[in-house]
């Protein structure tokens, strides 16, 4: 009894070291220099300082921005606790949550789509994600907010839709996933944009 | 449903099973000894890890040899893990300065990795240093695995042995399952995730000023190298509290794919592994067609019941409808990249095998789509299942299947040249019983003592499914959740007994199966010998599967997602 629990001691420190020391750090090695930008978070800089991450959702507010989908964590858009809001599909919660989520969409984008009823909300928009950093807005919420920042910036609807449009990732290997507009990446362009004019 | 979802889930069952058939063979050869790399110069390392443990390289055990070798080794693992948990706070590679974790919570997580389960009753980022996670997470989601596998190639060799007590030797079979299966898999996969996104760094977590001009601080790590094994190895605790649905942990359509790949590749080489080691492919392809029937029927409802959306998002007037614009339905704690089709597929294959990585929230699935994943998970974990668990806890139903067809023609229940008598029969009625009896028990008693209720999140009908699914998961070594059930000492402790009764009834069980059939002659096979390689008997192992665990599982679901769904 005494020598088999000796033998797992032996075993479970090889084990460690060779499982929980080596490899990763051999994996770490590996990354830092073959993909050094990816495995460090796909950050995205701008004049030298770090303005996000590419894979994560911010919070949006002002109007000339596209808005992300809903989070439920806290405080949103927190990437360094993510969640799921976990409301069951009867929660009495989730009603309440999907009304107020249609009431803000409507009020924002109401003004400036004429004729806007809840049946033109995409389900992504008054749902939140999975992670709560979902960096990606559907293409229908994104061409649903066009109007709004083509206004508030005074740039053509055309111009907006064209961003949208080039900053839609489709589908991996064209049949893979969904299609999405990555939010951080369509509001740095539309920044760039009005940097050109 | 939309062509493209449906494309993509054939996709995937196709590239699985191409992948999974090759990998089954060399497996089989791997534990065989029948590999040139095994005889040849990476033999020395066997060798060196044998002597380093005290077992001489050609011992054989007998099954409960080996048995107590697993239970001794998995022991002292689970201290190691407690000790850490507790004193993480005192420890180095902790960027971020996380306190030790409290006694329930380290106990609850010790268990759970050293089962191969992973039930996560914490937040990764932000509970989990990095020794925490390297050291001692991801070093079980590779031993617990192995462990498994271990034991189903012992109880394989069972079958396939006669007149002997020897089923194999478990530090071979644990180091060969380690270090020719686990390990080149892992880097493969780590290196492919990193090469798509997936951190892997030892920085701390990054700071950024957003666009508005607010502050938002990125956990990162060594996630990749962690996130592979928990894949591969049906480990399923992920890096970040809402596990694969994070985009550092599964940033696209590829990564997507290929981790729900590897959920199910080694369960699935394993029946294709079981064939070649018995010399009967035929009988490998029978457990694979009932495997792949009952597979296919979860997504068949699950993806349906989730792109129709939940109650209250068509009650509330938006648009869940599928185009090209959007995928709709029930997007609820869903991520758009993934969409309804591979959140559906996903849900449903982590239930399937005793993984439990979720890349979409449980708790927000409609009242039958979360029903799937629960049948899934009360089923045994047998449909693939656990690496190793999955197989060996589907010889249980096997060798019922067989007794009930044996009682049928009035014939003595034969299995691969086996007589499977009457001390067979009782093993393996415990073995397939026992977890589902023990998940209704716990589930009952957390309903009915107050500090069980606390432990609900969603009220009424759903808070019922949610209990009842936390010990369906949990005694199943899953480790998936419908995350808002609670963290309180009494729903950890309970959990902890389920998890260490899950894993080990069943397993021991297997192994006392093994050590029994090995012991026995093989027969040849007779002009009355029950067919147990062909469709009829694949289509019989489903109807048992169904009857006994179906049956005893639905008065539950009535009382929780039946009544969530007429409500």
């Amino acid at each position: 009894m005494i020598r088999s629990v000796v033998r797992s001691i032996v075993a479970v420190v090889v084990l460690t070291v060779a499982f929980g020391f080596i490899y990763p750090v051999v994996m770490t090695g590996i990354a830092q220099i073959a993909f050094k930008d990816k495995a460090n978070g796909s950050l995205i800089t701008r004049n030298g300082h770090v303005i996000g991450s590419r894979l994560a959702a911010q919070e949006f507010t002002k109007p000339e921005y596209f808005h992300e989908r809903p989070s439920a964590t806290v405080p949103a858009y927190n990437a360094m606790g993510t969640t799921f809001s976990n409301l069951g599909p009867t929660s009495p919660e989730l009603t309440d949550q999907v009304k107020k989520q249609i009431a803000a969409v409507m009020k924002l984008e109401g003004p400036y789509n004429s004729g806007l009823t809840v049946g033109d909300i995409p389900v992504d928009a008054v749902t939140t994600s999975g992670s709560g950093i979902d960096p990606d807005i559907s293409p229908a919420y994104a061409h649903l907010q066009a109007r709004r920042i083509a206004a508030v910036r005074g740039i053509p609807v055309a111009a907006v839709e064209q961003l949208i449009t080039k900053n839609t990732d489709g589908r991996s290997l064209g049949f893979l996933g969904e299609p999405g507009v990555n939010v951080l990446e369509l509001n740095l362009a539309l920044d760039q944009m009005k940097g050109n004019q | 449903m939309t062509f493209q979802g449906t494309a993509q889930l054939i996709f995937y069952a196709v590239v699985l099973t191409g992948l999974a058939y090759p990998l089954g063979i060399y497996m089989a050869r791997v534990y065989d000894g029948k590999l040139g790399l095994v005889n040849g110069r990476l033999a020395a390392g066997e060798r060196w890890f044998l002597r380093l443990v005290g077992s001489a390289p050609e011992h054989e055990q007998n099954w409960k040899q080996y048995a107590g070798s697993t239970l001794v080794f998995t022991i002292v693992f689970t201290v190691l893990v407690y000790l850490l948990l507790r004193s993480q706070g005192h420890l180095p590679l902790n960027p971020d300065d996380l306190p030790g974790v409290s006694a329930p919570i380290a106990l609850n997580t010790a268990a759970s990795f050293v089962t191969n389960t992973n039930w996560q009753f914490y937040g990764g980022e932000y509970t989990m240093s990095y020794l925490t996670q390297m050291a001692g997470l991801a070093v079980q989601n590779f031993v617990s695995a192995a462990v498994g596998m271990a034991v189903l190639a012992a109880v394989i060799r069972g079958f396939a042995r006669r007149t002997t007590s020897g089923i194999g030797n478990f530090w071979r079979d644990l180091y060969r399952s380690l270090v020719y299966i686990l390990l080149p898999l892992a880097v493969i996969l780590g290196i492919v995730l990193i090469s798509q996104g997936v951190p892997q760094t030892f920085d701390g977590h990054a700071t950024a000023t957003t666009l508005q001009g607010g502050h938002q601080a990125i956990a990162r790590g060594p996630v990749a190298s962690q996130i592979a094994i928990k894949q591969l190895g049906t480990n399923g605790g992920g890096w970040y509290n809402s596990n694969s649905a994070v985009p550092f942990e599964n940033l696209n359509g590829i990564t997507d794919v290929l981790e729900d790949i590897a959920i199910l590749l080694i369960p699935m080489a394993q029946v294709f592994m079981f064939g070649r080691m018995i010399g009967r492919m035929r009988q490998g392809w029978a457990i694979w067609g009932a495997m792949f029937v009952l597979m296919v029927a979860g997504v068949a409802i699950t993806y349906p019941a989730e792109q129709h959306g939940s109650q209250v998002l068509r009650d509330s007037g938006v648009n869940i409808t599928a185009g090209s614009q959007q995928s709709g339905g029930n997007m609820q704690d869903k991520e758009v990249r993934f969409g309804i089709a591979d959140t559906s597929l996903w849900a449903s294959t982590t239930t399937n095998a005793s993984n439990g990585s979720v890349n979409g929230g449980h708790d927000a699935l409609t009242p039958i789509g979360g029903a799937v994943p629960l049948v899934n998970m009360f089923f045994g974990e047998v449909i693939w299942g656990g690496v190793g668990s999955g197989l060996y806890g589907m010889f249980f139903y096997v060798l019922i299947a067989v007794f009930v067809a044996g009682l049928m023609v009035g014939r003595t229940p034969e299995y691969l040249g086996k007589k499977i008598e009457a001390r067979e029969i009782k093993i393996a009625a415990v073995g397939a019983l026992f977890v589902p009896s023990m998940a209704l028990v716990l589930a009952a008693i957390s309903v009915v003592t107050h500090a069980g209720l606390a432990s609900v999140f969603n009220s009424g009908a759903h808070g019922f499914t949610e209990a009842l699914y936390a010990y369906t998961s949990q005694s199943n070594n899953n480790g998936s959740a419908f995350a808002g059930y609670g963290a309180l000492p009494f729903s950890a402790n309970l959990g902890a007994v389920a998890l260490y009764l899950g894993r080990f009834v069943p397993l021991l069980a297997a192994l006392a199966v093994g050590g029994t059939l090995a012991a026995k002659k093989t027969l040849p096979e007779s002009a009355g010998t029950f067919k147990t390689d062909g469709p009829t008997f694949a289509v019989l192992l489903v109807a048992i599967i169904v009857l006994t665990a179906g049956l005893m599982i639905f008065p539950a679901l009535t009382l929780g997602p039946i009544v969530e769904a007429l409500s």
